[in-house]
């Protein structure tokens, strides 16, 4: 072995045993755990009515999620990318908002716009004088719309920007081929971004399948398998649990696998010459429907915040028949910074999150580094260390680290966490380790190999090459990566509803609280204050990167 | 322009300076022998290419000399002191890469100056000293700007500069001119060369292109599949190639088989022998059973028509290069050569005569 090779296996080693403990070693109990008694809890599992619905349901939801948010997010990439009309730039602006709330917010967003009691369902009822509401937001339905608005943001960057590198050559070459609009759209640019659109459906299919707020919030009577899991949890059942995870994490791997096998069936590089123009609309007639077209589209992607805003300011238990809450205070507010009990949750979420964001800021460098630069046996198994977590649902991996770390056990490298603090900040150190390592993985492979080289022939020590070559090429991507993290970990949710305690529960937590005691103005304004942090958290990491650049 | 000189003489003073010698070095990748039994040296002051087609082991040669790879055998020496195993980083050359990896977050000056901040120089003298080699590569007050901002002449003299002012026991160059359009190129070589030589350390670099090695380099190292064809001054390259290899990647030129008679060596095409004076590699035996001759284009003469003394042939290509004709013609025997004129008006499809114009005639054994 050279000394470059020990060199390498003592800077990974630490990295992949951590690794090793922390991501794979739950999962596998799990499994374990649910072969406990032999078959039985698989039995137990199949013999079950409400198990087999949950699985069918939660397929469905994941299928329609996708297929939802394609109906949306494609036309809405192509009228962004290919028009020009009046009002696009601030269409464009709104785009993307759905990605900004935290996933339990946009949840209650939805619930005080269309729920039973909410904003436009009685606005609607009231209108038309109807004796009920003229829907119930809740069945798969109502998931699935939830699904569909946050999720189709995916979809519309991914076409976004498949649409803007596409060569614009190639439609004028098939234009003047004689192909017609139809055919050219169906047999060039289609086909071309249909790489754009597998990829931002698996991502669709994987955090649909995964997702816990809205079936447990809009779920009803209904069964999806990640609220299955939380139920036998709570129930006791540790060992249906268990067949109840696997089988979850399976279809998420299984998805996985049929995605990248359709990939891999289509795979061009686009090569762009730039500079494609967008066609003005000339018709008056369509241009004023297109205006009014996306300016429907705008109000309904603002509405949500502008709803949760509206109702922070609302007097707790003020708001009962009316349609909007008929009194305003900044008591809400008031209250969380200054009773204990409600700034406790903020406290909890902020250095939960800035602990996870430092571990994976500091495990993902490592790794990234490894797998861009050192040529070792374990890299292979690196690499599918820090993916992984991506491919396992998060309430799989907290029930992993539930069945895991709930003793102390030497002998089988386990640590009682489940009831403490770090439990928490070890699950969405863990949920985030794919955000941030390849984040990382990028910046570092935009690095020209040899400038690791040419520190070294300069004299440089390794020290001294890590601190002033590659930290500065890897920090674009430790920047957005670990606001990546930071920004879903302060928002958490679906890990938190497996893992919390009184004591460290987050944010998300207490807005579920808040809502079950019909407290929707505190709740609201937790979920405001949630956004606000968000946004925080990207104004300063946006103003790092330019003081650094 | 004090700089070099002033870095020259504190090298000297420091008494360290010596040949640079690769011996019997063998690198292996896999089953794959990226560098087979390659002993070459380089005194001070000495400017050395390694010349070869892409995958004949030349960037694997300087890496080694470089300290970045470990030969599986052999040994790299400086100043007769066994370097083989001394890492990069303490081996104190310099090295100009390929892409000629400059640090894209630092400015000029701090690119310069990193060699120096390694070995601790402090902050004020290593700012002067940085500034003093971009003078002496012609870049006085380019300290300040973005590596961005550079033309790729200007970013080759900034690495060549960071190579530099680390006062480097040796400089080694990887492809220094393949990145630059062809006018800078020109001039380049004589800049390059110029400073290499006034540095005084032993200079070792690669290239593809024999054109840039014969403007530069005092000598060559011709290397192909991983093995040493031939080490020389370029004349000895063109003029007297030990092989068939060497004879047909340097210059260009056709190689003909040929009776061996001493002096002298007879080419028989289409029955008509001309004897030819001919060139041996040194240390040479002095008659080889199988000889052939390298017929270059500018050794050949070509007149119109059928001659009974020439060979005859036919024009099957006519190019312009720039105050002559180059054609290409097709002899008998399935020989075709490249002959050289300015004054034989002829087209292509026309019949000529070819016959040697000026000797001696490199010879090389089959």
């Amino acid at each position: 072995m050279t000394s470059k090779q020990r060199q390498n296996w003592i800077i990974a080693v630490p990295v992949i045993a951590l690794l090793l403990w922390s991501v794979i070693y739950p999962n596998v109990a799990v499994i374990v755990g649910s072969f406990e008694n032999g078959l039985g809890h698989w039995r137990e599992f199949i013999a079950s009515p409400a198990d087999r619905e949950a699985l069918r349901t939660s397929i469905v939801i994941s299928v329609a999620s996708v297929f939802a948010s394609l109906a949306i997010g494609v036309p809405l990439a192509f009228l962004l990318g290919r028009f020009e009309f009046p009002g696009r730039r601030l269409l464009r602006a709104v785009a993307t908002l759905p990605a900004a709330l935290p996933p339990l917010v946009g949840v209650i967003a939805f619930l005080f716009l269309y729920g039973e009691s909410g904003v436009v369902t009685r606005a609607i009822q009231r209108t038309f004088g109807m004796a009920e509401a003229p829907w119930r937001l809740q069945g798969v339905g109502a998931i699935v719309f939830v699904h569909a608005y946050t999720m189709y943001v995916y979809v519309f960057l991914f076409v976004s920007a498949g649409l803007e590198r596409f060569d614009s050559t190639l439609d004028e070459a098939a234009s003047g081929l004689g192909a017609s609009n139809l055919q050219r759209l169906r047999r060039v640019t289609l086909p071309l971004l249909m790489p754009a659109v597998a990829g931002s459906a698996l991502l669709v299919f994987m955090n649909a399948l995964g997702s816990f707020s809205a079936p447990y919030v809009f779920g009803g009577g209904l069964r999806v398998l990640s609220t299955q899991i939380l139920a036998s949890k709570t129930n006791g059942a540790m060992g249906l649990a268990y067949v109840e995870t696997t089988v979850l994490a399976l279809s998420a791997v299984a998805g996985l696998g049929l995605f990248r096998w359709l990939e891999r069936k289509r795979k061009y590089t686009l090569s762009s010459k730039g500079g494609r123009v967008r066609k003005t609309i000339r018709s008056r007639k369509i241009q004023i429907l297109t205006t009014i077209f996306s300016a429907a589209i705008v109000i309904a992607l603002v509405l949500p915040h502008l709803m949760v805003v509206l109702v922070s300011f609302a007097r707790d238990g003020s708001w009962t028949t009316q349609v909007l809450p008929p009194e305003y205070t900044l008591e809400n507010y008031r209250r969380l910074f200054s009773e204990n009990e409600l700034w406790r949750p903020i406290y909890n979420s902020v250095s939960m999150a800035l602990i996870a964001t430092a571990g994976n800021l500091i495990v993902c460098f490592v790794a990234a580094y490894l797998i861009v630069f050192r040529r070792f046996g374990g890299r292979g198994l690196l690499e599918l260390l820090i993916a992984l977590p991506w491919a396992i649902p998060a309430t799989a991996i907290a029930l992993g680290l539930a069945a895991t770390f709930n003793r102390n056990d030497l002998a089988t490298a386990r640590v009682l966490l489940v009831g403490t603090f770090w439990i928490l900040p070890l699950a969405y150190f863990i949920r985030d380790i794919p955000l941030v390592a390849s984040a990382v993985e990028s910046s570092l492979r935009q690095m020209d190999a040899s400038l690791e080289d040419a520190a070294r022939g300069l004299g440089a020590s390794w020290l001294m090459t890590m601190r002033r070559v590659i930290i500065p090429a890897a920090r674009p991507g430790l920047v957005a990566g670990g606001l990546l993290a930071a920004v879903t970990a302060v928002g958490e949710f679906v890990a938190s509803v497996v893992l919390y305690t009184h004591s460290n529960r987050p944010i998300s937590m207490e807005i579920l609280a808040q809502l079950r005691a019909l407290a929707f103005g505190t709740a609201a304004a937790y979920s405001v204050l949630l956004i606000g942090l968000v946004l925080m958290m990207t104004l300063v990491a946006r103003s790092f990167e330019e003081r650094l650049a | 322009m004090t700089a070099a000189p002033r870095a020259r003489s504190e090298g000297d003073s420091g008494g360290e300076r010596g040949t640079l010698a690769l011996n019997g070095i063998t690198r292996r990748f896999g089953d794959f022998t990226a560098v087979d039994d390659v002993s070459f040296e380089v005194g001070p002051g000495e400017l050395l290419a390694l010349v070869g087609a892409s995958g004949s082991g030349k960037t694997t040669t300087l890496r080694i000399a470089a300290g970045y790879e470990i030969p599986d055998a052999g040994t790299v020496t400086l100043g007769g002191k066994d370097i083989t195993r001394v890492p990069p980083e303490r081996r104190g050359f310099g090295m100009v890469f390929q892409h000629y990896a400059l640090f894209p977050h630092m400015p000029v000056e701090q690119n310069v100056a990193f060699g120096l901040e390694a070995r601790g120089v402090n902050k004020v003298d290593r700012l002067v000293k940085a500034r003093a080699a971009l003078a002496s590569v012609g870049l006085d007050g380019a300290g300040s700007r973005p590596i961005q901002s550079l033309s790729g002449g200007e970013q080759q003299r900034v690495a060549l500069a960071r190579a530099l002012v680390i006062e480097p026991q040796a400089l080694l160059l990887d492809e220094p001119l393949s990145n630059l359009d062809p006018t800078l190129r020109q001039s380049t070589r004589d800049d390059l060369r110029a400073m290499l030589r006034r540095v005084g350390v032993p200079a070792l670099f690669v290239t593809h292109d024999q054109e840039d090695a014969f403007a530069i380099a005092d000598r060559i190292a011709l290397l192909k599949k991983g093995k040493l064809l031939q080490c020389g001054t370029p004349e000895d390259l063109y003029y007297a190639p030990v092989s068939r290899e060497v004879a047909a990647f340097i210059g260009r030129g056709s190689i003909v088989a040929a009776e061996d008679a001493g002096e002298k060596a007879k080419v028989t095409i289409g029955g008509v022998a001309r004897e030819l004076a001919v060139t041996r590699p040194k240390g040479a035996a002095s008659r080889v059973e199988s000889a052939f001759v390298v017929l270059r284009p500018d050794a050949l003469e070509l007149s119109r028509g059928a001659s009974v003394l020439a060979w005859r042939g036919r024009v099957t290509n006519r190019r312009f290069a720039g105050g002559m004709e180059v054609y290409r013609v097709e002899l008998s025997d399935g020989v075709t050569v490249e002959v050289e004129s300015n004054t034989a008006k002829v087209h292509e499809d026309d019949v000529v005569s070819v016959s040697p114009l000026k000797g001696p005639f490199p010879l090389v054994p089959g």
